[in-house]
């Protein structure tokens, strides 16, 4: 897995390697330093030769003076590397992301995505910085110490042959047990989080209904859960310290032991002895680190499966070889279109069924019906933002799949149901649907779509900045302006999915007949809940539950269509009956 | 400045602390104090068992290895109560860090129940989210981590100074100079590290911020083919980002190898003067050995506490942000009237312990009298003038009664001030001009709790909660019964998408209610209020959503729901609200006509032209 992930090191690759050479070399002087350290007390003080001190200090001090050189020197690359190798994933999984489907979007959510780029890159990051750290330090110190430990008592370097892997297997043991815990841990945190999001998004219900006693409570037991489960994953980690120092400190008497034997035993000096309890610190130093980022590789391995579902995820649509790029008109047609959406929850349910349908380029063309009836699925496979499961759906007389999709959605415009707008100004919202748009541009397209009038009212009219998600416009404002940026992509198709249902009627109707009158080549499809969004429209589509259920202009299916009918008699009656009365 | 704002925090942190675990924290410290020493101690110990007991035996035919063993046996004593020491030390900061890591996380969300609505509507969901998440993890880090390993090494220090002193004076006036350098370059490097990883945090803030934006509205930049400028868009701020955190990292990095490398000059320069001082007699050779020691022993522990800073620096940072939230001034509530169960008695109203279904306000006044007015659900505007800010008026002089039982509309462009209306009854924002009464009560005197209770709630927003369907019908009365949901259920008409789910009333729903369409999320808020059955009802274009044929089924069940209630209905539908008792027409915060739907078309005004959609008012 770490494999999979460690190619997107990519133009860093240089500073991830010369980070360990740098590293080795920096644990070379660590084990030089003091060896020269040894000689000044044991040669040079012991004989008070302050010129052999002098020698050697002048030795050690170009020797610290490397030290530091080669320490700062892969403290930079490592930092360049892994922060570069964090802009990397980022930049990875937000472009492929860029290239997912409706369908592959839909796979995850919103937040996951957010979690996955944000906390999930830094925890691989922070675990790419040990290891291209702190893996080579560990284990070079080691071989290094031993080595040296070896060169001065093959028989007391036994003593950490013996200790070495059993220390190691009690660390790894400690980890294997916690991971589990913190595994918990994490989920527990999640829900924590999802209790505060929650609460915090619903604050006026919780006010409304005087529930701040129950989400305090809600938010006591996961808090409690989280205090609980933390504290059980620590406690066994807490035995890391304790487990290290043991060990250590069982080396050193017996060393000292076994040490001064060989001394008075002649075969060994008192200076070497020092060195060697010198070394078996590094030894267990280098042991802790490794411990410590085996921890580390051990919690970052959840986030580096969830980002690697991100940039191995498929994206679902393609563009065929040679498509074509030139839409004639905006005629569209579905022969025999059946769909289903490929989640888990509607796998086995047909969402349209055997829709044929007929739509003339310029046509005003409405759909009603009701929630769950799929008018949106309907409209959606027009730009292609779905494939169809059976029959084709043909835009201009060629079949969608056949085109270069960002050539389609240049023609197709669509007012999303729920219709996004960026933070920053109008005007750069507006200029989503054409970059190159002039300021007249941008007004006449707010003009038609009504939207002209309330901007200009605003204290810096289209320079107003909009806050992330638009919410400092009110709701028919906002579809207004999302209206007006679907227009300035001047598109052949232009599709509203119930998106003037915040604004009034009067506007509404004033929205239509531009819609009529300046741009009456491009053909309309509009999705609605009010029967007087569509009723003027030259062909209107009854959808019930993923069949159409009637076509026909409102006159024609007033009479034949029993739905239709009935939606337009809840919604008409009662004003005839007061204009009757007029 | 800056310091003392800094010491204040560190002080309030210490508070907690200190506050529930002022034992432990005694055991803490001085099992570091002795887990310190002990490592100080066995740092020297090998010099000591060297020169007192290995030099002696050396060159003797028939050495006694008895004291050796002695010696190395107690050694191995001490090791032992350090081991333990270190062990307890661990444990119960454990206990120590999350305790306080609970209560502070406890502290901030019930603070934050108390919050007024003005503090949630200002702020972005994710700022608040991240003082939960970010700035109490870097918290426990500093909590279980670093303080620990400060105050050790600290310890360390300090035994190793009094160590030295007790030596020679001069070498370690030369040592303390080299600490001074040391202090030096790592306020230099730690000066830059931190200005870096400020800017780090602030692109973070950044890049975070419009990935949200971009997962938020991804479908729309699919529809708009805006792909490519918007990975433009984000690799410049991905580009900056990891500029910044290059030169964070790097300052962080390299702080470390240069305060070990001064140490190690040090230790030269010890050497030096110190065989210089040996050759002229003034040093034992032993003395200049163990100074040397100390000073790799000095070094260690300040190389640690170096390594530390940055993150208390940015734990103390999200502790700021901490206590910014617990600090924050909460809704204030100078309410006395309060709700009370009531019976009839003798055709008076008296309060009663048992539910009867009959409410009554409480009402104490100045003399000691306590009167009770009966719950009825007349709502009064007098004069109202309202804004968000003191300067800018929304609303202005709103003067509207609602009679008990019934059902007054807002219609209006949006913007004219409708839903502010709402926002002002259930005081989710106060009045700054004139009076609101409810049941001839100055909402001003009433407790928010109960007046809130009184009034029920279906707004544009439905805020579903994470669990089960019945759960979250069940938040209209926690104490509901099966029945009672199914009732509530059946009433808004939201029973019959509820049996076609696969669990039925069980299915759990995740998030803000995802696979849910935008008229079963209503239906379930509408059901919810129906459980709550409150004597006045406020809906929030509660039917906005739900297609015509579903609304005219949820507007069945209204109607009954409606029944006997005062009702506020704002709806951009006027077929649903026709049948009112009181339409008022809202224009830029203005009631410009107010009636019934026969008396405003016949006066042929505002209304009519909206109704006929003859007139535009916006």
């Amino acid at each position: 897995m770490f494999k999979k992930l460690s190619k997107y090191v990519k133009e860093y690759k240089k500073d991830a390697i010369l980070t360990p050479i740098f590293v080795i070399l920096e644990v070379v002087m660590e084990v030089v330093i003091p060896l020269l350290m040894a000689r000044i007390i044991d040669v040079g003080i012991q004989n008070g030769d302050v010129k052999y001190i002098v020698e050697i200090g002048g030795l050690l001090i170009v020797c610290a003076i490397l030290s530091l050189t080669f320490g700062m020197l892969s403290g930079r690359f490592a930092a360049k590397a892994s922060a570069g190798y964090a802009k990397n994933l980022r930049k990875e999984m937000f472009h492929k992301i860029q290239d997912y489907s409706f369908e592959n979007i839909d796979k995850f959510s919103t937040s996951s995505l957010v979690t996955r780029m944000t906390t999930d890159v830094t925890n691989v990051q922070m675990a790419f910085q040990m290891i291209i750290r702190i893996l080579v330090r560990g284990p070079i110190m080691m071989i290094f110490a031993l080595l040296m430990v070896l060169s001065i008592s093959t028989k007391l370097s036994t003593i950490f042959f013996v200790a070495i892997p059993v220390l190691g297997v009690v660390l790894y043991y400690i980890a294997i047990k916690a991971h589990p815990n913190f595994e918990r841990v994490f989920k527990k945190y999640d829900k924590l989080n999802r209790v505060v999001q929650e609460n915090v998004s619903a604050i006026r219900v919780v006010k409304a209904f005087v529930r701040e006693d129950h989400e305090e409570e809600k938010f006591k037991e996961v808090n409690d859960e989280v205090y609980r489960d933390f504290k059980k994953a620590e406690k066994i980690v807490a035995f890391n310290g304790p487990a290290m120092q043991i060990t250590i400190y069982t080396c050193i008497l017996l060393i000292s032991w076994i040490g001064s034997q060989l001394i008075v035993g002649g075969t060994m000096q008192t200076g070497e002895l020092s060195s060697i309890i010198t070394y078996a610190w590094q030894i267990l130093a280098s042991l802790m680190m490794l411990s410590f980022v085996f921890v580390m590789v051990i919690m970052a391995q959840s986030s580096a499966e969830r980002i690697l579902e991100v940039i191995e995820e498929e994206p679902s649509l393609k563009n065929k070889e040679n498509p074509v790029t030139k839409i004639k008109d905006g005629s569209i047609k579905f022969e025999d279109v059946s769909f289903v959406y490929s989640d888990e929850e509607n796998k086995n349910k047909y969402s349209l069924q055997n829709i044929n349908l007929d739509i003339k380029a310029g046509e005003t063309v409405g759909i009603i019906g009701g929630t769950g009836s799929s008018k949106s699925t309907l409209v959606q496979l027009i730009p292609r933002l779905y494939d169809v499961t059976k029959g084709s759906v043909k835009v201009g007389g060629i079949d969608v799949r056949n085109y270069d999709i960002h050539a389609l959605r240049e023609e197709v415009a669509m007012v999303l149901q729920k219709n996004v707008l960026f933070s920053g100004t109008i005007a750069e919202n507006l200029r989503w649907g054409d970059k190159s748009a002039d300021q007249e541009d941008l007004e006449e397209a707010c003009k038609l779509a009504q939207a002209d009038g309330f901007i200009k009212e605003f204290p810096s009219k289209y320079e107003t900045v909009l806050d992330q998600g638009g919410t400092n416009v009110s709701g028919g404002q906002k579809q207004r302006i999302c209206i007006a940026r679907a227009i300035l992509k001047q598109p052949k198709i232009l599709i509203l999915d119930d998106s003037t249902s915040a604004v009034d009627t009067k506007t509404d109707a004033l929205i239509r007949k531009a819609f009529r009158e300046k741009i009456p080549n491009t053909t309309k499809i509009i999705i609605a809940q009010r029967v007087s969004s569509v009723e003027d429209a030259d062909k209107i589509i009854v959808l019930n539950e993923g069949r159409i259920n009637g076509i026909g202009t409102s006159e024609e299916l007033l009479k034949t269509n029993n739905i239709y009918r009935e939606v337009y008699e809840s919604q008409m009656k009662g004003g005839d009956e007061e204009d009757a009365e007029n | 400045m800056q310091k003392t704002k800094k010491s204040k925090t560190i002080k309030r942190l210490l508070k907690y602390v200190t506050k529930g675990y002022k034992g432990q924290l005694i055991v803490v410290l001085v099992s570091i104090i002795i887990s310190a020493l002990v490592g100080v101690l066995g740092a020297q110990f090998i010099k000591y068992l060297i020169d007192d007991f290995i030099t002696p035996l050396l060159g003797n035919q028939n050495p006694d290895f008895s004291a050796l063993l002695n010696v190395i046996m107690m050694m191995g004593v001490i090791y032992l109560v350090g081991v333990l020491c270190t062990y307890i030390y661990n444990r119960l900061m454990i206990n120590i860090s999350q305790g306080v890591l609970n209560e502070i996380r406890k502290q901030m969300f019930n603070h934050m129940q108390k919050l007024p609505i003005k503090y949630f509507d200002t702020r972005s969901h994710g700022e608040i989210m991240s003082t939960y998440t970010n700035d109490v993890d870097t918290l426990r880090q500093m909590l279980s981590q670093s303080i620990p390993q400060v105050f050790s090494a600290c310890v360390s220090m300090v035994a190793v100074l009094i160590a030295m002193f007790a030596t020679n004076l001069y070498l370690t006036l030369v040592v303390l100079a080299m600490v001074v350098l040391m202090i030096f370059v790592s306020r230099y490097l730690g000066g830059n590290s931190s200005r870096f990883f400020v800017k780090q945090q602030e692109d973070i803030g950044k890049v975070d911020g419009y990935i949200e934006e971009m997962m938020e509205g991804q479908k729309v930049v699919k529809v708009f083919n805006y792909e490519e400028e918007s990975k433009k868009r984000f690799d410049e701020l991905n580009e900056q980002l990891c500029d910044s955190m290059t030169k964070a990292n790097m300052y962080a990095n390299i702080l470390m190898p240069c305060i070990m490398n001064i140490g190690n000059l040090g230790y030269v320069l010890v050497a030096v003067i110190g065989g210089i001082l040996s050759v002229n007699g003034i040093l034992t050779i032993g003395s200049i050995a163990a100074f040397l020691q100390y000073v790799k022993a000095f070094t260690n522990p300040l190389g640690q506490v170096s390594q530390q800073m940055n993150s208390i620096v940015m734990a103390l940072a999200g502790a700021e942000r901490i206590f910014e939230l617990i600090d924050q001034e909460v809704e204030q509530d100078e309410g006395y009237v309060s709700l009370v169960n009531a019976k009839i008695e003798d055709g008076k109203v008296v309060e009663t312990e048992e539910r009867t279904g009959i409410w009554a306000w409480k009402h104490p006044h100045k003399d000691g009298r306590i009167t009770f007015t009966r719950l009825r659900g007349q709502v009064e505007f007098e004069n109202v003038q309202f804004g968000y800010q003191e300067n800018k008026r929304i609303l202005h002089d709103i003067t509207l009664m609602a009679r008990e039982g019934q059902k007054v509309s807002f219609v209006g462009a949006t913007g004219a001030g409708k839903t502010t209306i709402t926002n002002l009854i259930n005081r989710f924002y106060d009045i700054q001009e004139g009076k609101i009464r409810y049941d001839r009560i100055n909402i001003r005197k009433i407790k928010k709790d109960d007046l809130r209770r009184s009034l029920g709630m279906v707004l544009q927003d439905t805020s579903l909660f994470t669990g089960t369907i019945k759960d979250n019908i069940k938040y209209g009365k926690l104490d509901a019964t099966d029945e009672e949901v199914y009732e509530a259920a059946k009433l808004s008409n939201a029973d019959k998408f509820i049996k076609h789910l696969p669990n039925g009333y069980d299915t759990v729903i995740t998030g803000n209610g995802e696979g849910l369409s935008q008229g079963q999320r209503q239906l379930l808020s509408i059901a919810r209020a129906a459980l709550n059955n409150p004597p006045v009802l406020i809906l929030d274009e509660a039917t906005s959503s739900i297609d015509t044929r579903t609304e005219k089924i949820v507007q069945e069940g209204m109607d009954k729901l409606m029944k006997g209630r005062t009702v506020f209905v704002i709806a951009h539908r006027l077929s649903t609200i026709k049948n009112s008792d009181l339409i008022m027409v809202l224009d830029h915060g203005r009631i410009i006509e107010r009636g019934n739907h026969q008396e405003l078309i016949a006066k042929k005004g505002t209304y009519y032209g909206l109704y006929t959609g003859a007139i535009e008012i916006d």
